[in-house]
C-alpha cells in the first residue's frame, strides 16, 4: 500500500512536468502578450521593449523555459506583473472560496446521485427508473452555463429565494453549488444505477436474500457496498473535472474564487498567474485521484490483499 | 460410490413439504406465450431425510428449488401446491422473511460468487443471528462453532478472512455453514459440489450426509449427476423437460429403474473402475421445456416408443409399492 502511494506521487512528479511545460507553451502560443495588454496600444516603442525585458520575455524560449522550471522547483511561481504580488500568493489566496464551492457541490452531486441511482436501480424500467434516466441525460446535456443563468432566474429574480450572485452568507453558496452539482450529480447516479442493476442480480445477492432478508436490507447491506467502487473511482475523477467547470460557474455567479482569478490572468495574460493556478489544481486532482484508488481498495477487499503483497 | 444409508422414516407424520402438482412459468424470453418449466412436479420431502432431484440442465430442476425457497425470477407465475408443514407456500399472504433461513435455507453451486465478496465470512454467516438481535459477542461465539462443525479447522481465525482468501471448498463449507446457521428443517442444496475439485466433492458430501442426519434434518439435493445422488439421497426424485419421470426409493430407482429415462442416465455414468471406458451416452439432445414433444416428452430419445408414446402423455401412477413412473410401460421397463 505504502509503495503504491510512493510509486503514485512518482509518477506524479512526471504528470506535473507536463502540466508545467503544456501550460507554458500555451500561454505563449495564444495571440497577444502582457505588454501589449499592459501599455495599451499607444505605447512607444522604447517602453514596449523596457517592460519585454523586464518581464524577462525578450530572452529566448528555452531559456524562459529552463528559469521557469527551475523557479517552479524551488516553489517560486514568479510574480503576477498584474497584481504585483507573488502569483501563488494571490492564488492561494483565492483557493479556499474555490475548495467551499466543490465540496458543497461534491458533497450535494454524491448524495443526491446516490439517492436517485438507489431509487432507480432498485426496479430497473420501473417508473421511478425511467424518470431519473430522462432527468439525469437531461441534466449532463445543459451547458453549465446555461443551467445556472436559468437557476439565477428561477430563484433569484422570479421566486427572489436566494441572492443572484456574491458572497457573505451560505445562502449565497447554494445556486453556484447547485449548479455546479448538477451534471455531476447526473453522472453519480446513472453509475450507482447501472452498479446497484448489476450487483443486485449476482449471486450473492441471491444467497442474502436466502436468509430472510428484507429488499431493503439486501440493498443496503449487501448490494451497494459493491456498487461503491466505480462510484468512489468516479467521484475521484470528476473532483478534478468540477474544478475545470468551477472556473465557468464562478464568473457567473461572480464568485471570489480561482475561476474568476483565472480568467481575468488569461484576459491580461498574466502569465504567472494562469501558470500557477494551472499547476495548483493538476497538484489537487492527482491527490485527489489517489485518495480514490486508496478508498476503493478499502472498499474491495480483493484489491486490497493484492496492494499488500 | 456407496450404498445410501436407509434413515428410519415416519410414515405416518405428513411430510414437511409436499410439492403437489407444482407448476413454474416463466415468460418467454423474446415475448409471447411463457414457457411451463416446471409441469405438475409432485413429490413429498419427509422430515430428516434426503430426496435427491435429478435432471439434466433445462429439466426444472432448479426452478423446482427455488420455487420452494420463493426465490423464483420475479416475473415467473407459479400453480399447484408447495405445503410446507402442511401450510401452502405458493399462498399470496406467504412470511418469506420468516421462512427464508429459518425453516428453508440454501447453498448454492458456486460459492465464490454466492459469497459477498466484501464481507468477512463471519459476517455472513452471523447475519442471519445478528438480524435476529443477537448480542455480538454472542453471535461470534455461535459463528466460530457453526464453522467448527462444518469442518473449517482454525474457525476463530477463518471468520475474519474474506471468501477470496479461502480455498474452494472451505468456501463451500462456509456457505453450509452460513445455510444452517438459522437452524433451518430443510436444506436445499443447488448442484453443491458441482463447482468444486473432483477430490473435495466427496469430502463436502459427506460432511452434508453427517450434518443432515446428525441434525435430522431434510435436504432437497439438486444434483445433475446419478453418483451424487446415489451416495447421498434415501429418495430420488427424476426429472425430464419440467416434468417428473419417476421417483421412489433412491436405491431401487437407480438399480432398477421404472422410466426408459432414468435407465439411459445410468447406462450414460462411465464406470469408473472398469477398462470399457465408454459409457452410452444418450441419443439426442435433451427436449426443454419451450419445445416439449407431443405425449411423453422423452418418446423422441426413447428406445421403447411406440405410437402411444407420441400421441399421449403418460400419467403417474405408482408401479411398486413406493415407487412412481410416467411411463405407459414402467412394468416392462423395470422387469428388463
Amino acid at each position: 500500500m505504502i509503495r503504491m502511494i510512493v510509486r503514485r506521487l512518482l509518477i506524479g512528479l512526471f504528470v506535473m512536468w507536463g502540466a508545467a511545460s503544456v501550460i507554458f507553451i500555451i500561454v505563449r502560443a495564444a495571440p497577444g502578450d502582457p505588454v501589449t495588454v499592459f501599455l495599451g496600444p499607444d505605447a512607444s516603442r522604447e517602453q514596449i521593449d523596457r517592460l519585454t525585458a523586464a518581464l524577462g520575455l525578450d530572452r529566448p524560449l528555452y531559456e524562459q523555459y529552463v528559469s521557469y522550471l527551475g523557479d517552479v522547483l524551488r516553489l517560486d511561481f514568479g510574480e503576477s506583473y498584474r497584481l504585483g504580488r507573488p502569483a501563488m500568493e494571490a492564488v492561494l489566496e483565492r483557493l479556499p472560496a474555490t475548495i467551499d464551492l466543490t465540496l458543497t457541490a461534491t458533497a450535494i452531486a454524491v448524495i443526491a446521485g446516490l439517492a436517485l441511482g438507489l431509487l432507480a436501480g432498485r426496479r430497473p424500467g420501473g417508473a421511478v427508473d425511467r424518470v431519473v434516466s430522462a432527468a439525469t441525460i437531461a441534466l449532463q446535456s445543459f451547458p453549465t452555463f446555461w443551467v445556472g443563468i436559468m437557476l439565477v432566474l428561477t430563484f433569484a429574480l422570479g421566486l427572489r429565494l436566494l441572492p443572484s450572485a456574491g458572497v457573505g452568507t451560505p445562502a449565497h453558496l447554494v445556486l453556484p453549488a447547485v449548479t455546479l452539482a448538477l451534471p455531476f450529480t447526473a453522472i453519480v447516479a446513472r453509475l450507482t444505477r447501472s452498479s446497484i442493476t448489476e450487483a443486485m442480480s449476482e449471486p450473492y445477492v441471491q444467497t442474502a436474500r436466502s436468509k430472510g432478508l428484507t429488499e431493503r436490507q439486501v440493498l443496503l447491506g449487501h448490494a451497494l457496498r459493491n456498487s461503491l467502487i466505480p462510484v468512489v473511482t468516479i467521484v475521484g475523477l470528476q473532483m478534478g473535472a468540477l474544478m475545470g467547470g468551477a472556473v465557468i460557474v464562478e464568473n457567473v455567479f461572480a464568485w471570489p474564487g480561482l475561476g474568476s482569478l483565472v480568467v481575468g490572468a488569461v484576459a491580461n495574460r498574466d502569465y504567472a498567474v494562469v501558470q500557477a493556478v494551472t499547476l495548483l489544481i493538476a497538484g489537487i486532482v492527482m491527490v485527489l485521484n489517489l485518495a480514490a484508488d486508496v478508498l476503493y481498495t478499502r472498499l474491495d477487499p480483493r484489491i486490497r490483499t493484492e496492494a499488500r503483497s | 460410490m456407496g450404498e445410501p444409508l436407509t434413515a428410519p422414516r415416519a410414515t405416518t407424520a405428513a411430510p414437511l413439504l409436499r410439492a403437489d402438482g407444482l407448476t413454474v412459468d416463466l415468460p418467454a424470453p423474446g415475448g409471447g406465450e411463457p414457457v411451463r418449466v416446471v409441469d405438475g412436479v409432485t413429490f413429498d420431502v419427509p422430515a430428516g431425510t434426503t430426496v435427491g432431484l435429478i435432471g439434466e440442465s433445462g429439466s426444472g430442476k432448479t426452478m423446482t428449488a427455488l420455487a420452494v425457497i420463493g426465490l423464483l425470477p420475479e416475473r415467473a407465475a407459479t400453480g399447484g401446491e408447495l405445503a410446507w408443514r402442511g401450510e401452502n407456500l405458493l399462498r399470496p399472504g406467504t412470511d418469506w422473511h420468516r421462512v427464508r433461513g429459518h425453516e428453508i435455507a440454501m447453498i448454492f453451486q458456486d460459492p465464490l460468487a454466492a459469497l459477498n465478496p466484501s464481507l468477512t465470512i463471519g459476517r455472513q454467516v452471523g447475519e442471519i443471528l445478528r438480524r435476529a438481535g443477537r448480542p455480538r459477542a454472542e453471535v461470534r461465539r455461535a459463528v466460530a462453532d457453526l464453522l467448527d462443525r462444518v469442518g473449517v479447522p482454525d474457525p476463530v481465525r477463518r471468520m475474519d478472512a474474506y471468501p477470496h482468501e479461502l480455498s474452494g471448498g472451505l468456501r463451500q463449507r462456509a456457505m453450509i455453514a452460513l445455510a444452517l446457521a438459522g437452524s433451518p428443517s430443510l436444506l436445499l442444496a443447488d448442484e453443491p459440489t458441482t463447482a468444486l475439485d473432483v477430490t473435495v466433492q466427496a469430502r463436502i458430501l459427506r460432511l452434508l450426509r453427517s450434518i443432515q442426519q446428525e441434525q435430522g434434518l431434510a435436504m432437497l439435493l439438486v444434483s445433475h449427476d446419478l453418483r451424487v445422488v446415489a451416495h447421498v439421497a434415501d429418495e430420488a426424485v427424476v426429472m425430464y423437460a419440467g416434468r417428473v419421470a419417476e421417483r421412489g426409493p433412491a436405491g431401487a430407482t437407480l438399480r432398477r429403474p421404472a422410466h426408459p429415462y432414468t435407465r439411459a442416465l445410468v447406462a450414460s455414468v462411465p464406470a469408473v473402475r472398469t477398462r470399457t471406458a465408454l459409457a452410452d451416452p444418450l441419443p439426442g439432445a435433451p427436449a426443454t421445456p419451450a419445445n416439449r414433444p407431443s405425449g411423453c416428452a422423452f418418446h423422441p430419445r426413447c428406445s421403447l416408443a411406440r405410437d402411444r408414446c407420441r400421441i399421449e402423455v403418460p400419467r403417474t401412477r405408482e408401479v411398486e409399492p413406493g415407487r412412481w413412473s410416467a411411463c405407459h410401460f414402467a412394468e416392462e421397463v423395470i422387469g428388463s
